[in-house]
């Protein structure tokens, strides 16, 4: 009796941590998340964050200045890999975007309230990801003044895009996703902007956050519709995420080329961009709680349960990989079989077993509870997710499209330092969105940790 | 007391606790008044009940949003391909509308999703410049840790002294008038 009661209590432990630190009331989670942008002096770590960020923002700037200029040709592609880093990248950015999704819409359709501290800045998260993974597409039209084009309208040269091609498809994807990603964002930060409004001392900020505010004053009328529109958004972002990454995992598996051509692929990816979303979640968590003072707010279970979903989904990241070759096997295909073994032994072989260590060894200590709740520990673990995620689309787009069927095209790639520098250019242009978000706006929603604070719910006798 | 009727917009009491907004609004509801109006710093969830709102339109207003956007992608889709821009692929039919189910899904919730967002606002009467609610001394708390309640001289038994004193009654922080 006592070793099941003791059993049960082990079982408890995880959940039994608070998601709000102790000792908190209204005003102190107002104070503590709203005076970050309105008083506190950013911290010295702020101006070098965002000096990195913008240094290397600049780096993409030259970058693209000379694309521009130049065209296309400054880039590794040619044939037979005529997409290589722009694809990987578009695809890299877009999974990461959808952490935040998840965690703002799923976790929330599913009552979860551990979602709360961190659901504003994965979605922050999402939209920096998706103005990321939106550039690589247009500057890789090598006319991105052009770039219009990939719409339907009605133009003098009586062109229209083709409704069956995936990229198409991908084009109301990820335009649909990114204007749902930023509405999702603006309606979750109207009420803390009339926060904001009513604190702000000085006139300025007054304005602003007043404009961005709407007029919004609390009333219980508006909540409720406002709770409704919330809510059905949540719902409609859910099943949008998933096709999302599906359509981007069509972009390749309704072409013929072997280690495209496969029916996982969509599940796979969706997988696989949770993955990424969780571990640069957690990149970004964890330096600003420390940063911050944030340990209140997003606390050792947030990091918990992140690392325990992180595990979860690449566990089904690495089914796909075990999928793709037993069925490169199974098939019995000359050049599905050849795929398989080029990709492990081929010229390209070490970005497949990086992909092997970063993707499914380094995640495996993630079962213990004691890595789970090292805060230092998750972030080596994610930045190795980060890594892995980046190589498994360059052996995906890479290895498949240097060797397809004929030997006489085939060819190898290489990427030169324009593409180099634009990828991490964009990376610069993350962390310089990130940053300036974090100085600008709450990082956490206020007015939702309000609804965390004891008291907030009503008792029991005030109900009926 | 019609001179106050004009120049009041209402008369707001001021709640330290959630638990005594939702009881203010019950009973504000109990007593007979039909157009007041909490404010809160969050959902207080029970507050919809107790003020009786009816069942609000935002859901239909996204369904009919969503089958709007869907017919619409289907639309274009189907005049791209048919009308606008027939290709013959090895005599494929134009119509392959299996093809255009992705884009189609894609309208849909990019409609309903605008539905939901610019409906709710549009219903909401925001964005506002101005309300005169924000005339109230300490309101501005409304957005941090404050509730408030708010009988509107628009209703049919608003009389300044009477509400003031039904309000007085709840236990209420402060009562004051809300200039228009």
């Amino acid at each position: 009796m006592a070793s099941q009661q003791q059993k049960v209590q082990a079982y408890q432990v995880p959940w039994s941590d608070p998601v709000l630190g102790a000792g908190h009331d209204f005003e102190s989670v107002t104070a503590g998340i709203g005076d970050v942008v309105l008083e506190q002096r950013h911290p010295k770590g702020w101006w070098v964050g965002f000096g990195i960020g913008f240094i290397l923002l600049n780096v993409f700037m030259m970058a693209v200045t000379w694309l521009f200029v130049e065209g296309t040709g400054i880039w590794g592609v040619n044939n037979p890999v005529g997409w290589a880093f722009a694809i990987i990248n578009f695809v890299w950015w877009i999974g990461i975007g959808h952490a935040g999704t998840l965690i703002s819409a799923i976790l929330l359709l599913l009552n979860q309230d551990w979602r709360t501290s961190i659901n504003r800045f994965a979605e922050a998260m999402t939209l920096f990801a998706v103005v990321c993974a939106g550039l690589f597409p247009v500057i890789h039209t090598g006319r991105p003044w052009l770039a219009f084009w990939l719409f339907p309208f009605p133009s003098t040269m009586e062109l229209w895009p083709n409704f069956r091609s995936p990229l198409v498809w991908d084009v109301f994807a990820v335009a649909t996703y990114a204007t749902v990603s930023l509405l999702f964002w603006f309606v979750g930060l109207i009420p803390d902007f009339a926060t904001l409004r009513d604190r702000a001392k000085s006139i300025v900020p007054k304005k602003i956050f007043g404009i961005l505010a709407l007029g919004w004053r609390g009333s219980t009328l508006h909540w409720d519709r406002y709770e409704e529109a919330y809510l059905l958004l949540a719902g409609l972002s859910t099943p949008l995420v998933v096709s999302v990454h599906s359509v981007v995992s069509l972009d390749f598996a309704i072409s013929l080329i072997p280690g495209w051509h496969a029916t996982i692929f969509p599940p796979y990816f969706v997988a696989g961009a949770v993955y990424a979303g969780f571990a640069m979640v957690l990149t970004i968590a964890i330096p600003l709680r420390i940063g911050y003072n944030m340990k209140d707010f997003i606390t050792d279970r947030h990091l918990d349960l992140m690392g325990r979903v992180m595990l979860a989904t690449g566990l089904f990241v690495d089914y796909g990989y075990a999928t793709e070759a037993f069925m490169s096997w199974y098939s019995a295909n000359n050049y599905e079989t050849f795929m398989m073994t080029n990709r492990m032994g081929g010229p390209s072989g070490w970005a497949y077993w990086a992909l092997i260590l970063c993707n499914f060894a380094a995640i495996q200590p993630l079962w213990l509870k004691s890595v789970r709740s090292s805060a230092t520990a998750l972030f080596i673990v994610a930045m190795f997710v980060n890594l892995g995620m980046w190589l498994e689309r360059y052996v995906i787009v890479v290895t498949s499209l240097q060797h397809d069927y004929m030997p006489s095209a085939w060819g190898i790639y290489y990427p030169t330092m324009w593409d180099v520098m634009t990828f991490v250019g964009t990376i610069g242009l993350f962390v310089t969105l990130i940053f300036l978000f974090i100085r600008f706006l709450p990082v956490i929603s206020i007015f939702e940790m309000r609804t965390l604070v004891p008291g907030a719910e009503l008792k029991e006798g005030a109900r009926h | 007391m019609h001179a106050a009727t004009q120049s009041t917009f209402g008369v707001m009491a001021e709640f330290e606790t959630p638990d005594q907004f939702v009881a203010a609004l019950r009973k504000t509801r109990a007593a007979g008044y039909t157009k007041f109006d909490g404010y809160s710093p969050m959902p207080v969830h029970g507050a919809s009940e107790a003020m009786g709102l009816p069942k609000n339109p935002v859901g239909l207003m996204v369904l009919i949003g969503g089958i709007v956007g869907g017919l619409s992608g289907f639309a274009l889709a189907t005049y791209v391909s048919v009308v606008a821009y027939p290709i013959n692929i090895g005599g494929r039919p134009l119509f392959s509308w299996p093809a255009f189910i992705p884009p189609i899904f894609e309208t849909t919730v990019l409609f309903a999703a605008l539905t939901a967002v610019f409906g709710m606002l549009a219903i909401n009467g925001l964005p506002l410049p101005y309300h005169p609610v924000w005339n109230v001394p300490g309101f501005a708390r409304a957005s941090t840790d404050r509730f408030f309640v708010c009988i509107e001289a628009a209703d049919p038994k608003f009389e300044v002294a009477s509400v003031k004193s039904f309000l007085s009654g709840l236990g209420p922080r402060s009562v004051s008038e809300v200039a228009a």
